[in-house]
């Protein structure tokens, strides 16, 4: 998992240069559509990009040819268009709705034809294509901002968030087999006959911990690198994405307090439940939490500013997620980022600290799983 | 100063006591042996001795101090059910596990090395444990119960599953270790090899202390008037002797209750018979366990 990321990307990069360096350049295939001039006026720019249209006299001779095939579709305006804006549209096809790129070279078809001779022919364009919009993002201080947004920032957090989910559900599914491994062939009495319950907890999770810290680390590094590769040799979108500026720092926080909070729960679950695939159910159920974020994450993009995100932010299991991809979307105010990080830092210490109290109760029990009163009346009395 | 001391420990789990008000005592240089039937209460106790559970009352104590972090490094536990990585290889298991006990890694490997070579395993060192049959797996588990040379050694049922030569090799082991002063702990429930290795014993049945003492006098308070004889000619009449029970190949003498195995023998040698084997009857442990067990059941 922690070369397969970098070395997978690389090896994109590769199969896209390999084929784009083999394939030629698809052959431009110009479509033809008919059409019926009731209302009259319409016989200019009848070539609009790939479409080539094709007058028709009566609407029984272009039906004609689109049976035969010769043309793809045909419209009909009808005499009254200018008063109605109806325009009649024919096609074999089965569809949802007319295509947005045939509408397209419809709708600038009758503007130019409308517009010809009234206005100069610059203007036609610029009405047919009156928007080309390029946001530029301040700072406080009017200069540019170094960070601009947009989906060119937002790429990297949700790939780095998702790395982090699939992580998380890898070294907990681990951390847990092993456990369970050692419970079932007894190893467990040998190690525990050799250091103590908390040495044996702690050294797993610092284990899972530090494994969390390579694999983040070498991700870090190799992203700017293939991202600098990506953008030369492929460009395109790529070329725009952006790494947020606080975004590697916090990143490797979050990943790290992720890593840990749900190493902790493993070594608890791995302690209290009977057998090695008892446990994987279980803290299957607790990494959904960690899911929600990237569900939500379409609700996020538009209501960005909504308090759902807060909370999803300061609770524990969702907030390593949540932060990295709400980092792609917005700024994050510092107090909620705090707040969440000491929320995240006092779990840990909080369940680590219960989970060595369970722990050597339950390690012994073999095939025998306590309810769960059983377990609150132990942590009482323990 | 013994090596072990227990002291009145019980221990009670939710439904049922495992171990109520066990007291007992292993000198250095002795081989101890716990016995009793299954779900008698003897894993448990064993580990209350390692300190990897805590009993509700009473204490332990090893070499004279309640168990630590240091005092753990002097004892060496075998549990009943083996375990090993099984993916390590044979002498990064026995690092590795040594390591856990305090030991550095070079003479960590200088020891294994010696005793792999002792027990005949050093041709299989690198090999990975799952590679291994069951008997070199125990082999394996030995050495890492010894490998960092523990005052106190606690063995849970060391024999099941061994073929007869590693037995043997086992015993041996055992006691060249008690030889050397170190205290065994042998929990079992095979009494013949009980008979054979250990000075002193302990049987618990439902966690209670019902037989704990020298072998050997547990042995003779057991044992039957009789003696068993061995022996070529035709044996008469003896007086002292109620009744002639006849074995294959020997034959035992009950003896009343007032004539003692040493006149019988006198009075046997008067009638002039050849006597090639003459043994005062002590029952096998096998017998005791199940008299004494059989009595608590009742």
């Amino acid at each position: 998992m922690t070369l397969i990321v970098p070395l997978g990307a690389l090896l994109a990069i590769g199969v896209y240069q390999l084929i784009s360096g083999i394939a030629e350049p698809p052959a431009v295939e110009i479509t033809t559509i008919g059409y019926v001039d009731e209302a009259g006026g319409f016989d200019d720019y009848t070539t609009q990009g790939n479409i080539e249209l094709v007058r028709f006299d009566t609407p029984d001779d272009a039906t004609e040819a689109l049976v035969k095939s010769d043309i793809k579709e045909y419209f009909v305006i009808p005499s009254d268009y200018i008063s109605t804006g109806l325009i009649n549209r024919y096609t074999l096809e089965k569809q949802l709705g007319t295509p947005p790129a045939t509408a397209t070279v419809i709708k600038n078809f009758l503007t130019s034809n409308l517009l010809t001779g009234k206005v100069p022919p610059e203007t036609v364009y610029r009405i047919e294509s009156p928007l080309n919009l390029v946001v530029t993002r301040l700072t406080e201080t009017g200069e540019v901002a170094p960070e601009q947004g947009g989906f060119g920032n937002f790429v990297i957090p949700v790939v780095f968030s998702v790395l982090l989910v699939l992580s998380i559900m890898f070294s907990s599914t681990y951390l847990l087999q092993g456990l369970g491994e050692e419970k079932e062939n007894r190893l467990i009495e040998i190690l525990l006959s050799s250091i103590t319950a908390r040495q044996l907890l702690t050294g797993k999770v610092l284990g899972i911990g530090a494994t969390g810290l390579v694999q983040v680390a070498v991700w870090v590094i190799s992203i700017p690198r293939l991202l600098n590769l990506a953008s030369s040799s492929i460009g395109g979108f790529i070329s725009t994405i952006q790494i947020p500026a606080n975004f590697l720092v916090l990143a490797v926080v979050y990943f790290i307090l992720g890593y840990l909070l749900f190493a902790v729960l493993s070594a608890g679950i791995g302690a209290v439940s009977s057998n090695s695939r008892e446990g994987q159910q279980l803290i299957g159920i607790l990494t959904v939490p960690a899911l929600i974020p990237l569900w939500f994450m379409s609700l996020l993009m538009l209501f960005p500013n909504n308090p759902v995100w807060v909370v999803l932010t300061i609770f524990p299991l969702t907030a390593p997620v949540e932060v990295m991809v709400r980092l792609g979307v917005s700024d994050i105010p510092a107090w909620q980022l705090g707040t969440s990080i000491a929320v995240l830092g006092l779990s840990i210490i909080g369940i680590l600290l219960l989970t060595t109290k369970v722990f050597r109760t339950y390690l012994l029990m073999y095939g025998k799983r306590p309810t769960f009163r059983e377990i609150l009346r132990n942590l009482r009395s323990a | 100063m013994p090596a072990v001391e227990v002291n009145h420990i019980v221990k009670s789990y939710a439904d049922k006591v495992a171990v109520d008000d066990l007291s007992f005592s292993v000198a250095q240089g002795e081989i101890f042996g716990l016995i009793g039937p299954n779900g008698a209460g003897k894993t448990t106790t064993i580990r209350m001795m390692m300190d990897i559970i805590k009993p509700d009352s009473g204490e332990v104590t090893i070499l004279g101090e309640k168990l630590s972090e240091a005092t753990k490094n002097k004892l060496g536990y075998m549990p009943e059910e083996r375990g090993l990585y099984k993916k390590l290889r044979v002498i990064d298991s026995i690092v590795y596990l040594a390591s856990l006990k305090g030991m550095d890694r070079r003479s960590a490997e200088e020891k294994a090395n010696e005793l792999l070579n002792h027990t005949g395993m050093l041709p299989h060192k690198g090999k990975k444990i799952e590679d291994l049959s069951r008997g070199m797996g125990q082999i394996i588990q030995f050495i890492v119960t010894i490998i960092h040379n523990p005052e106190v050694v606690i063995l849970d049922e060391p024999f099941a599953g061994l073929d007869p030569v590693n037995t043997e090799l086992f015993k041996r082991m055992f006691a060249d270790l008690r030889n050397q002063g170190k205290a065994m702990i042998l929990s079992t429930h095979q009494m013949n090899e009980v008979e054979e290795l250990c000075d002193r014993i302990l049987m618990i049945n439902h966690g209670r202390s019902v037989l704990y003492g020298k072998l050997a006098e547990i042995k003779s308070k057991y044992r039957s008037n009789s003696v068993l004889l061995e022996f070529e000619g035709k044996l008469g009449d003896v007086p002292g002797v109620t009744e002639k029970r006849t074995h294959k190949g020997y034959v035992e003498l009950v003896l009343d209750g007032n004539i003692t195995p040493q006149q019988i023998l006198e009075r046997l040698v008067s009638t002039g018979i050849v006597i090639n084997r003459f043994e005062v009857a002590t029952p096998p442990l096998n017998e005791i366990f199940l008299k004494v067990v059989g009595r608590n059941h009742e």
